[in-house]
């Protein structure tokens, strides 16, 4: 469990986040989401600790990572696994060694130990035929699943994705969220996901948090979506005209 | 202010990148892979450069003292001096701030701006030791070889271009470059090459840690890299001559 509270962050004066607290649960995908420039990345960043908070306090499970020294955050980080909105592959690395790389810094396993994890992580998101390719010579939603890979190869407690689907057409998303939720279930992970993909909300949102300009506007689960007084929630998740007639048929139906 | 803003975290970063390891091993494989990338890949252009340098200097010593009072085999001497004291060293060291310099800050910047540095420290590894470190021990230790394979190839070009253009025979150009040596020129070139190396890898490194933007400031971090890369190294061939002689 990640528990965030009462968190500030400001760049150059200006504050980008304004007191945000919320609670991340285990087991379920807890997805942040906001138009751009709301502070959903910098949010992001400041749980893993990419960026340094001005105030406030983040805890993983009952450890406080705000209070922890750079020894300490270095242990921690190593329960951590995070997908980055372009992948973040090292070019230089054949996707096998992309994902064996975490493996080969903070483990002793044998060769064929680190091997077998490495082919169990990139069969798990699918990916055959591909380990000696390079990331320029693979598609960008192979590039996705490999960094999936190799975010959950050292079995990690917290994963964290940025804007998993950016880039990817449709079907991709649908495989790349289905994909994150299986993990997520499957190895008790807390997950959170940066979006803007209002398909991956209604598809894998058990929890979601609303970010705008900065602030925590709404929270609450997918179902609750429908039913939200949330003015600038309805109108960020309900803009695109289809997902406004589904809703009011919905309602409808309801009523 | 924004120059010692730059002084300071170029020293907190380098205090960062030469701290302890995570494994050893894995730094150790880096190391050969960038000496092979940054040092050995330099070979060619050092030799093609040394012996157009050596063919050069050997003309111009030779057309400056065409009077019958030096002996001929002054000019010999002349290139090797010159060559040991400030080409193969200082000039070899602005170039190699060129090649070497630029590759490092382009590689570290790219991986900045395409985040695999972010995800480097989201994996609990130590980014600026990972990437810094071993280049720097590699440039490092390549300088010096480097440097000595200028004066072989700048002294072979003076005898290539010497005798046939007539300025000098050969034996005399050979007699020339062994004549009054002084080992301890040697041993200062090298303690500068030492210096030099670990600007062109620090300097241009700091650059490309610290981009943020895209393609574009990239590359306008890798000139900047060259461009202080090459006007510390001049700074710092002055402050060690005046020391060191």
């Amino acid at each position: 469990m990640i528990t965030i509270q009462h968190i500030n962050k400001s760049f150059d004066g200006k504050q980008v986040l304004k007191d945000i607290s919320t609670m991340f649960t285990p087991g379920k995908t807890n997805l942040i989401i906001g138009r751009s420039g709301s502070g959903k990345t910098v949010l992001l960043k400041s749980i893993v600790g990419l960026h340094e908070i001005d105030e406030g306090a983040i805890f993983y499970d009952d450890r406080d990572f705000t209070k922890m020294n750079h020894k300490l955050r270095k242990k921690l980080r190593q329960e951590m696994g995070m997908v980055f909105q372009g992948g973040a592959l090292f070019d230089s690395f054949s996707v096998e060694e992309n994902v064996r790389f975490p493996l080969d810094m903070f483990t002793n396993k044998t060769a064929k130990e680190k091997q077998e994890r490495v082919d169990f992580c990139l069969d798990r998101v699918n990916i055959k035929n591909a380990h000696h390719l390079f990331p320029a010579e693979i598609s960008g939603g192979m590039q996705k699943r490999v960094a999936i890979a190799r975010a959950i190869v050292m079995n990690p407690s917290y994963l964290f994705c940025d804007e998993p689907n950016s880039g990817l057409d449709p079907e991709t998303s649908l495989v790349i969220d289905e994909l994150i939720h299986e993990l997520t279930v499957d190895f008790k992970m807390t997950t959170i996901i940066n979006t803007h993909d209002m398909n991956s909300v209604m598809e894998i949102g058990d929890n979601i948090l609303f970010i705008s300009e900065g602030e925590k506007s709404w929270e609450g689960t997918k179902h609750d979506i429908l039913h939200a007084d949330n003015k600038k929630l309805q109108e960020f998740v309900f803009a695109n005209k289809t997902y406004r007639q589904r809703r009011d048929e919905k309602i409808e139906k309801n009523n | 202010m924004k120059f010692f803003f730059h002084v300071g975290r170029y020293f907190t970063l380098l205090a960062r990148a030469f701290s302890r390891p995570e494994k050893h091993r894995i730094y150790f494989r880096k190391l050969f892979v960038e000496v092979e990338q940054l040092g050995l890949d330099s070979v060619g252009i050092v030799a093609i450069i040394s012996v157009f340098m050596g063919g050069i200097i050997t003309l111009q010593v030779a057309y400056n003292m065409s009077s019958p009072l030096f002996p001929s085999y002054l000019i010999g001497l002349g290139n090797r001096d010159t060559l040991i004291l400030e080409f193969s060293s200082t000039i070899m060291g602005l170039i190699m701030a060129g090649k070497i310099g630029s590759n490092i800050t382009s590689e570290i910047g790219s991986m900045r701006v395409t985040e695999q540095i972010d995800s480097l420290e989201i994996m609990g590894i130590n980014s600026a030791s990972y990437l810094i470190l071993p280049k720097t021990l590699a440039v490092v230790f390549i300088f010096p070889f480097l440097f000595v394979l200028s004066v072989f190839f700048g002294l072979i070009g003076g005898l290539i271009v010497g005798p046939a253009v007539g300025a000098v025979t050969a034996p005399d150009y050979i007699n020339g470059i062994q004549y009054l040596f002084n080992p301890y020129y040697v041993t200062f070139s090298m303690i500068k090459t030492l210096f030099f190396g670990f600007l062109v890898a620090t300097i241009p490194a700091y650059f490309g840690y610290f981009v943020e933007g895209g393609a574009f400031e990239v590359g306008t971090a890798s000139t900047k890299a060259v461009v202080n890369t090459n006007i510390l190294i001049l700074v710092f061939d002055l402050i060690l001559t005046q020391l060191l002689f």
